[in-house]
């Protein structure tokens, strides 16, 4: 659980010279073409050459790139259609050109998390199937990249299609901040930011040092905020307790997910924030259908709407 | 869902207490920190104590042996007891066989597994727990809500008037100090009368026999140096195999407990007084089939900290008992499951899976992941609610299907924006009754980025 950042050791040849090349776009060095080409050993591999045209490119850039693959949680898909819109053009302008595999649907977490494998086990293959094909996948959703990544095992006991994709999928911060190693983003949201610390990003996916471990601290999704022009982050008194939602839980145990969120939107509040963001929006679904019902001062905005510039 | 959800609802419903409850609890979360993070070695210690605790269950027949052995050496009598049952006739028939009447018990959750009281109770045997929070809970005739803190639930003015009631205390008095004091005067009388002390084990040591008791009250110490007979009670994954790795535990208990360096009174054993009996009761109770399962081993690591407790968002807004269970919160939820499923059905669910418990477990137990076990587990046993495993198969079957996803994802949509608000803000709808649902886009993602990127 902790080591899956680290992962990139364990990763095939192509796909560590893939992220090369990615990270060559992004910074804006010589076209990664050119690049892969010096490396040593690097043989006739196509594989993070555009090969299909099934899937449906964000734009008509040279045909030579990394492919990445966008997942999008299905709630996304269905209830915040701008999240995504968001994490495609956060992407783009740092030079990425996404695709989005149209047979996609959901990860499977609901089915698991309630103890239904059986009904998460279809989906978790179709995940990997869908997804083998590319260079990265890349998902505005700490949870959803959590359940592929750290609980699929169950349906893939040492499956080498899995374990090859595994440390390929990743939650959009940790993408800009590990892979594309973003250190600017030309957008201003002048505005008080409580950030939400989503658990599943937080504690399965390491996006920052949980408050419970003794570790130096670090925080990708915070490091990103900061680099926008404006941005003040404020501080809840309790850093990274757990909003409340927990998928099914916020229903079957409505009572206490409530009274869960209700208390994170209080400290966000006292701290001064007058928007609150996560890297999950289940989490700010929640907070904000608590927010909305209670007429709090309150906006909720998914990280990746922040990093594109959306205003308030 | 019945169970927890229900118990909860019933707790959070006085917002107050529940806001108080949580605030009480996260007061000791913050002091373990503070605490933890005085030490810089920390995560390594948890490593290590993880480590050692796995070497010891995987070894833990041989250790279990040696430990006897050792014990006997000692002058120990050493008693092997298969479930709660045999350990109760145990430990009734030494007070049985010395014409005990009066027992004095410092704080041991085996003895609350195995429902000890009760059954001495029944045989005409007087039992009065000494530790103060578990003193009041048996004056309250209720079980403790937390393993560490067995009172935690209970405002100082409730505790006042039990008092009054049971210790003649003056009515209306709620002074901590007062009532302390009361408590102290009661239980010295209860002390000196005893005839045997009973008394768990925080850790055994198997190349010693010797084990130790950590209290905060010195109630432990006490209640075994006055009456000529000791009974220590113990679980047989509370061994480590050397009086060396104590300091790895003793080190991580305490802060994780409560943000002390240390328990007051860490009170080692080796055999029994002069002219005295010591008597050590092993208790496998269901721990080796534990130990016999891939997935829930790592539950016995546990050394009963509580601090997965007092770190739970869950547990701190829905109380102790609200988990209807001898050890309540995220550990409990994984160990009382495993003795009566049907019983603890919902309390795997009991969970946001927020894995704050995983982090803060000093010894590492995966607790978080083992919930999300249970719950397979659960359906397995045929133990989750037939609508909700139905409505899991029909969403598996829907979104296996791309077109069929985007027909219903498209329907509720239009369902969400036309149909009246008293139908969507029904009673058949928890979400919706504190909370708003999400106002619905025309189109999904994936119609606008179809027409945007012109295909």
């Amino acid at each position: 659980m902790s080591n899956m950042v680290g992962d990139f050791g364990t990763t095939g040849n192509v796909s560590r010279l893939s992220l090369l090349a990615t990270f060559s776009i992004a910074t804006g060095n010589a076209p990664p073409l050119t690049r892969a080409r010096d490396l040593p050993g690097f043989g006739g591999s196509t594989s993070f050459v555009h090969r299909s045209t099934s899937p449906i490119p964000s734009s008509g850039r040279p045909s030579i790139v990394p492919r990445v693959g966008l997942f999008i949680p299905c709630y996304i898909d269905q209830m915040y259609p701008d999240v995504g819109f968001a994490t495609v053009e956060v992407l783009e302008r740092l030079g990425v050109t996404v695709e989005f595999p149209e047979a996609q649907t959901c990860c499977g977490q609901p089915m698991a998390n309630t103890g239904c494998t059986e009904a998460a086990a279809p989906l978790a293959r179709r995940f990997v199937e869908i997804f083998e094909p590319y260079d990265a996948v890349v998902c505005p959703s700490g949870s959803c990249v959590a359940m592929v990544r750290a609980h699929y095992h169950e349906y893939f006991h040492h499956d080498p299609r899995y374990d090859a994709l595994r440390p390929k999928v990743f939650e959009l911060c940790e993408y800009l901040v590990d892979v594309l190693k973003v250190d600017k983003l030309p957008v201003r949201f002048p505005h008080k930011v409580g950030l939400h610390q989503s658990c599943h990003g937080l504690r399965e996916l390491r996006l920052g040092s949980s408050s419970e471990t003794i570790v130096a601290p670090f925080n990708k999704a915070k490091q990103l905020l900061e680099l926008i022009d404006g941005l003040e982050l404020v501080d809840p008194a309790r850093p990274d307790e757990c909003c409340g939602f927990g998928g099914t839980f916020a229903v079957s145990e409505e009572a206490v997910s409530c009274l869960m969120g209700h208390d994170r939107i209080a400290d966000h509040l006292q701290a001064g924030a007058e928007v609150m963001t996560a890297t999950d929006m289940s989490c700010l679904m929640h907070l904000d259908g608590l927010i909305r019902r209670d007429k709090q001062p309150l906006r909720c905005m998914h990280i990746a709407e922040l990093l594109a510039g959306r205003p308030v | 869902m019945t169970g927890h959800p229900t118990r909860a609802a019933e707790f959070i419903a006085l917002p107050q207490r529940a806001a108080w409850h949580d605030q009480s609890l996260w007061f000791v979360r913050a002091k373990r920190d503070k605490a933890a993070k005085a030490i810089p070695e920390w995560e390594s210690l948890r490593d290590a104590a993880a480590a050692i605790k796995a070497h010891t269950v995987a070894n833990l027949a041989d250790y279990l042996e040696e430990f006897e052995r050792n014990a006997k050496k000692l002058g120990a009598v050493v008693h092997w007891a298969r479930d709660a049952a045999e350990h109760n006739a145990i430990v009734l028939k030494i007070l049985s066989d010395h014409n005990v009447k009066r027992v004095v018990k410092s704080k041991s959750m085996l003895t609350e597994e195995c429902h000890l009281n009760p059954h001495l109770e029944a045989a005409g045997i007087e039992v009065v727990d000494t530790d103060l929070g578990e003193r009041i809970v048996q004056l309250a005739n209720e079980r403790p809500s937390h393993i560490v803190l067995p009172c935690i639930h209970k405002k100082k003015e409730e505790i006042g008037e039990l008092f009054h009631e049971h210790l003649g205390t003056d009515a209306g008095a709620s002074d901590p100090q007062y009532l302390t004091e009361a408590a102290r005067g009661h239980l010295r009388d209860r002390f000196l009368k005893a005839g045997a002390g009973l008394t768990g084990v925080n850790f055994a040591i198997a190349e010693t026999g010797g084990f130790v008791v950590c209290t905060n009250e010195g109630n432990a110490d006490l209640g075994v140096s006055l009456p000529p007979i000791h009974i220590a009670c113990m679980g047989i994954e509370k061994l480590i195999p050397k009086a060396a790795e104590l300091g790895v535990f003793l080190r991580l208990l305490a802060r994780s407990a409560t943000g002390q360096a240390i328990t007051t009174y860490s009170s080692h054993f080796h055999g029994p007084r002069a002219g005295c009996e010591l008597h050590i009761v092993l208790v496998d109770n269901g721990r080796s089939t534990v130990l016999g399962q891939d997935d829930f081993r790592r539950s016995l690591n546990c050394i009963r900290c509580g601090a997965c407790m007092n770190t739970c968002p869950v547990y701190r807004r829905s109380g102790g008992h609200s988990y209807n269970a001898t050890v309540p919160g995220p550990i409990g939820s994984i160990l009382e499951p495993a003795r009566d499923p049907a019983k603890h059905a919902s309390l795997p669910h009991a969970c946001s899976l927020c894995g704050s418990c995983s982090d803060v477990c000093p010894v590492k137990i995966n607790i978080h992941e083992q919930l999300l076990i249970w719950r397979r587990e659960l359906v397995k046993k045929g133990l989750l609610p037939l609508t909700k495993r139905w409505a899991m198969s029909i969403g598996s079957a829907v979104l296996q299907r791309p077109w069929l996803y985007q027909m219903v994802g498209g329907m509720g949509r239009m369902a969400l924006k036309l149909l009246p608000r008293f139908l969507v803000y029904s009673r058949l709808n928890p979400w919706g009754k504190q909370r708003e649902l999400p106002t619905p886009p025309k189109q999904s993602f994936r119609d606008q980025f179809k027409a945007r990127h012109g295909k």
